[in-house]
């Protein structure tokens, strides 16, 4: 097959579907609310709705990589702890 | 309301753009991701691992090593590269036959191929038959970068401020020139001395190329590869051992390209993560002063 080279599974194939998908949320959003919705956060830093996203997903990266050092699987416990952060820099960062 | 203009063409106009990131980044990062929760023997046949490799991965006492080497190397090559460049560049002419003479001399290291100073540094270095090596040596300082881990660490360090210094010497020089005359004037009528010159002048007018300059020397010392490579092989022992070696080393010396992708990834990640505060810091304190 032409792309068994890539070695593809299911989880990694969701979770590249969901960065797409947050990707393709945002184009929507921002053709809705165009601008990026820039502010100054509680970080000090002025963010956009994009600035917002990296730092989510970069976020993310880093508690499921800690926790994954510290305590391994299973990942719902970080699974949650970065959903509650991303809702956090999208509301206040 | 903003009337908005719709003109989709830009599209086409940034999908050669796409494609290209697509077939040489977005593709085989995803394919990284996919190696990094699988395990394979070879012939394209994979086994689900789950998170594992990047369990062993950040539990390994030896990936905590490269990465201590990897940024004790960077901090010190930045603590040198970056006063020793501005020097540089304040000390280079502004004007006449000088310009031309000092910009071809800096720009020289760096057009030099890395695995080339790689092995110009070794020969250079070599305790017994290298200029460098015997002269130490001969002033009675015992140096051999191949036994002696100090030596080594000398050498990988003195090789690169070599090689980049130049950069952030070229960089500083046109920050320079860039600064109009009746800054200096003024100056001069207040009786600024050349230090207060410096510090309030020169320094503000350079941080911006100072961050481009920061930036690269710092991106590019975390990924060095080919010239510790070439000339230490990561030796004596694992001393000069950095993190892109170590990944080589895991993914092509000993082919467990599973634990090697979860490397990659925790790599990957760690590069994007000091990239984004070092340049958000800067960008900040930029805001704050103008």
């Amino acid at each position: 097959m032409l792309l068994s080279w890539m070695a593809w599974t299911l989880p990694t194939a969701l979770f590249f579907l969901f960065i797409a998908l947050s990707l393709i949320a945002m184009v929507v959003w921002e053709r809705y609310r165009p601008g990026g919705a820039p502010r100054y956060g509680v970080l000090g830093l002025h963010t956009t709705r994009g600035d917002r996203l990296f730092i989510s997903l970069l976020g993310a990266g880093f508690i499921f990589l800690i926790w994954l050092g510290v305590f391994g699987t299973p990942l719902w416990a970080p699974l949650g702890i970065s959903l509650v952060y991303g809702t956090a820099v999208f509301r206040w960062v | 309301m903003i009337d908005r203009v719709s003109n989709q063409k830009a599209w086409l106009m940034v999908l050669p753009v796409i494609l290209l990131v697509a077939f040489n980044a977005i593709i085989p990062l995803m394919t990284v991701v996919n190696y990094s929760v699988q395990e394979t023997f070879g012939n394209n046949v994979f086994f689900w691992e789950g998170m594992k490799w990047f369990e062993e991965v950040l539990r390994s006492e030896r990936f905590h090593a490269s990465l201590g080497r990897q940024i004790l190397f960077s901090f010190t090559i930045l603590i040198i590269e970056v006063p020793l460049g501005i020097l540089v560049a304040l000390n280079m002419p502004r004007r006449g036959i000088g310009v031309s003479i000092c910009l071809v001399l800096m720009a020289l290291p760096l057009l030099i191929p890395w695995n080339v100073v790689g092995a110009m540094w070794n020969i250079f270095a070599l305790p017994d038959i290298g200029l460098l090596g015997r002269a130490i040596n001969g002033m009675g300082i015992e140096y051999n970068f191949t036994q002696n881990p100090v030596s080594a660490w000398l050498t990988v360090v003195a090789m690169d401020v070599w090689h980049w210094t130049s950069l952030v010497a070229l960089l500083s020089y046109a920050g320079l020139c860039a600064i109009p005359d009746p800054y200096y004037q003024a100056a001069k009528i207040d009786g600024a001395g050349r230090w207060q010159i410096f510090r309030h002048i020169e320094l503000p007018k350079l941080k911006r190329v100072l961050t481009i300059a920061i930036l690269l020397r710092f991106m590019d010392s975390f990924m060095i590869y080919t010239e510790p490579f070439v000339l230490t092989g990561g030796g004596p022992g694992n001393t000069t051992t950095f993190l892109s070696i170590d990944l080589v080393k895991i993914a092509l010396g000993q082919f467990d390209l599973g634990p090697a992708a979860a490397m990659s990834l925790i790599y990957f990640l760690i590069v994007l993560l000091l990239c984004w505060v070092f340049y958000t810091l800067m960008m900040r304190s930029e805001s704050n002063t103008s």
